[in-house]
């Protein structure tokens, strides 16, 4: 397999499966990407999005209905996985139960034919970035879910492929390993310079390890963007309730002024940011104001804009802060992260910045 | 004190226990006591001493050779079913359309008691039976046929009644093994031979050996289609018949009883030599990994 590559080419890879009754549903809709040697990507979606149909077509192990894919010039979407050379870890990590940590990490190359004598090195070496020295002579049953998982690593990326494809390898960890392994993965994704394909749906994970975050929804992208424009400018609703803006309110528009959008609720009045097309020609049609607990702020703004008057229905304690549920007199609800202390039935204003207000067409 | 402290540190009796009573009662009285009974009956021979059964078998023309009767239909007959039953069982571990109705035609068998498959044999097989009509009808071989009353008609019948349960066995083992193993092995390089090779067939390997104990134990125990379908007298005299004749023509069950013991105890050998090769293999989960 080349190592040299340069990019890996999706394009339009569309997977079908036959549903219930027999109707066949695409899994995966033609998806396009392009991943450049190096790149961080992470799949990014709720279960069922499709993410993990993405990597196991881009692995080999399930055959596309549609759309290709390209290593440089080559067209690889017909080679068997056996012959893609990609490296994978999988979720549970699938590690040969009956061979040695040594054996398991070295089992790809002895499929490549390599010698011991080649072996022995390329195998120390991973066993050393994945920290797992020591280890070498016992069964995989005998090591720790966090061992387990750097077994996993070392066994992908030993064959030095051009692609590592990584299929929620975290999420059998508990929090603290979790954060410590997530780590390590970048690391080790610096030191091998090679690209990774890494699945998840876990937004903290994607934002932290990708260069890019591909959102998915049903089978289809929703946004392709680094992890601060997915954190802060998402591409629609589904993108924005799945980074965390908890607060996604009905509105009516009142008037458009280039970027800003003046919009008023039951007993309230927003300015927002638009971020996608509102219907062209029905300012008084409905339209949706995102915006994050942790951006509603408290207290009046400077000049009053923006500003809510609630009534603290529900407090959650979170230490550093709390997560209030504030109610307007009319009964809209709130989700406002907040410090200090607020009692239960007090009256608080709240006001959120123009430009964190974000506006997207209604659903 | 210490009694005290010794009394609260013992479990408390669990009552549940007592639910394995009258299995366990039952094992005594229809398996133990009747296993000592006999045991007992073959140190107590009409004539000789103690070991006079065991003498008499291993000094007669007519009855120690069916130990290698017996075990050269017995071998042939396990390797066979084993060896059918793993590539078979291997092709059907992943659901298609057809794997229910292959697997059912494979173990139907299973239904049909040896005395029903021997009669059917005796006349698919027979010198006038179909498969001889059919091949002379067509010209297909001119010769005549003989499958039944010999050796080959009872390994033929101890492959068709033992097939079913060494696939099943195999199938249930080998769909034990997560598929995502040979899926990893695909990843990194390994083709179809050698996911077989590495990962299926060292996991099964404790399963097969438990397999062939089985079937061979079943084999071995050959009787009504050696007598239906075999030659009795001659090639397939195999050992049970040796002690059916010593129990109900001769009327010793004292030597009945010691030939008996004989075969356990050719069985008990074979099952142990196969189940200490067993150790030599990885036996754990075979899952790889939290799941």
């Amino acid at each position: 397999m080349k190592h040299d590559f340069s990019e890996l080419r999706l394009d339009r890879v569309t997977r079908r499966f036959a549903g219930a009754g027999g109707k066949a549903f695409n899994a995966l809709d033609e998806l396009t990407l392009t991943i450049k040697r190096g790149e961080f990507i992470c799949l990014l979606g709720p279960s069922g999005c499709g993410k993990s149909t993405a990597l196991n077509c881009i692995a080999g192990l399930m055959q596309l209905s549609g759309g290709s894919i390209w290593l440089d010039d080559m067209r690889i979407d017909t080679l068997p996985p056996e012959k893609r050379g990609f490296g994978m870890v999988f979720q549970n990590y699938a590690l040969f139960p009956h061979m040695s940590v040594a054996r398991n990490i070295d089992f790809g190359l002895r499929m490549r034919g390599m010698s011991a004598s080649d072996i022995a090195p390329r195998v120390a070496r991973a066993v050393k970035l994945v920290q797992l020295a020591g280890q070498e002579h016992k069964l995989p049953g005998q090591l720790s879910g966090g061992q387990q998982q750097r077994v996993a690593i070392a066994r992908a990326i030993v064959i030095e492929p051009p692609l590592i494809l990584m299929d929620e390898p975290l999420s059998n960890l508990d929090a603290k390993l979790r954060i410590e392994t997530r780590a390590e993965i970048r690391r080790i994704h610096r030191e091998l310079g090679r690209a990774t394909i890494y699945v998840t749906h876990d937004q903290d994970e994607a934002l932290s390890l990708a260069d890019r975050i591909v959102v998915m929804k049903d089978g289809v992208v929703q946004q392709i963007a680094a992890p601060p424009d997915v954190y802060s400018q998402p591409a629609n609703l589904h993108v924005a309730r799945f980074m965390g803006y908890r607060n996604v309110l009905p509105l009516d528009i009142e008037r458009e002024e280039g970027e800003r959008v003046m919009l008023s609720g039951p007993d309230f009045a927003l300015t927002g940011v638009r971020k996608q097309p509102l219907a062209a020609g029905r300012t008084a049609g409905r339209a949706a104001v995102a915006i994050r607990p942790e951006e509603i702020l408290m207290g009046e703004a400077p000049g009053g804009i923006n500003t809510i008057v609630a009534r603290v229905d529900n407090v959650e304690y979170a230490g550093r802060d709390s997560l209030l549920d504030v109610v307007t007199p009319s009964g809209t609800v709130l989700h406002v992260r907040a410090t200090g202390m607020h009692a239960l039935g007090d009256t608080v204003r709240v006001h959120v910045p123009v430009e964190r207000a974000l506006v997207y067409p209604g659903e | 004190m210490t009694t005290a402290s010794a009394l609260a540190v013992r479990a408390p009796f669990d009552r549940t226990l007592l639910l394995v009573v009258p299995a366990a009662a039952f094992m005594l009285m229809l398996f133990v006591y009747p296993f000592l009974y006999g045991l007992a009956l073959s140190f107590d021979p009409k004539e000789g001493g103690a070991l006079g059964n065991y003498h008499h078998f291993f000094t007669t023309d007519n009855l120690w050779p069916t130990i290698w009767t017996t075990l050269k239909l017995a071998m042939p007959a396990t390797l066979i079913n084993v060896g059918l039953a793993l590539p078979i069982a291997y092709k059907m571990r992943v659901k298609s359309r057809y794997q229910r109705w292959v697997t059912t035609i494979l173990v139907v068998p299973i239904t049909l008691g040896t005395v029903l498959i021997a009669e059917g044999m005796l006349t698919y097989f027979g010198p006038k039976g179909w498969l001889s009509q059919f091949l002379q009808f067509f010209h297909l071989y001119e010769g005549p046929i003989r499958l039944t009353h010999n050796y080959w008609g009872v390994l033929i019948s101890l492959v068709i009644s033992g097939f079913p349960f060494a696939f099943l066995l195999i199938l249930s083992y080998i769909t034990g093994i997560d598929p995502v193993l040979a899926r990893a092995a695909s990843t990194l390089g390994a083709d179809p031979k050698s996911q077989f090779r590495h990962i299926y067939l060292p996991l099964l390997a404790p399963g097969l050996a438990m397999c062939f104990c089985l079937a061979f134990v079943q084999a071995f125990s050959v009787f009504p289609s050696a007598v239906l379908l075999g030659s009795p007298a001659g090639p397939t005299r195999v050992i049970s018949i040796a002690a059916y004749e010593a129990a109900f023509e001769q009327y010793d069950y004292s030597l009945a009883s010691a030939i008996a013991m004989i075969m356990g105890f050719v069985q008990l050998i074979i099952v142990a030599a196969v189940l200490s090769l067993r150790n030599l293999f990885y036996r754990g989960p075979v899952s790889g990994g939290k799941g």
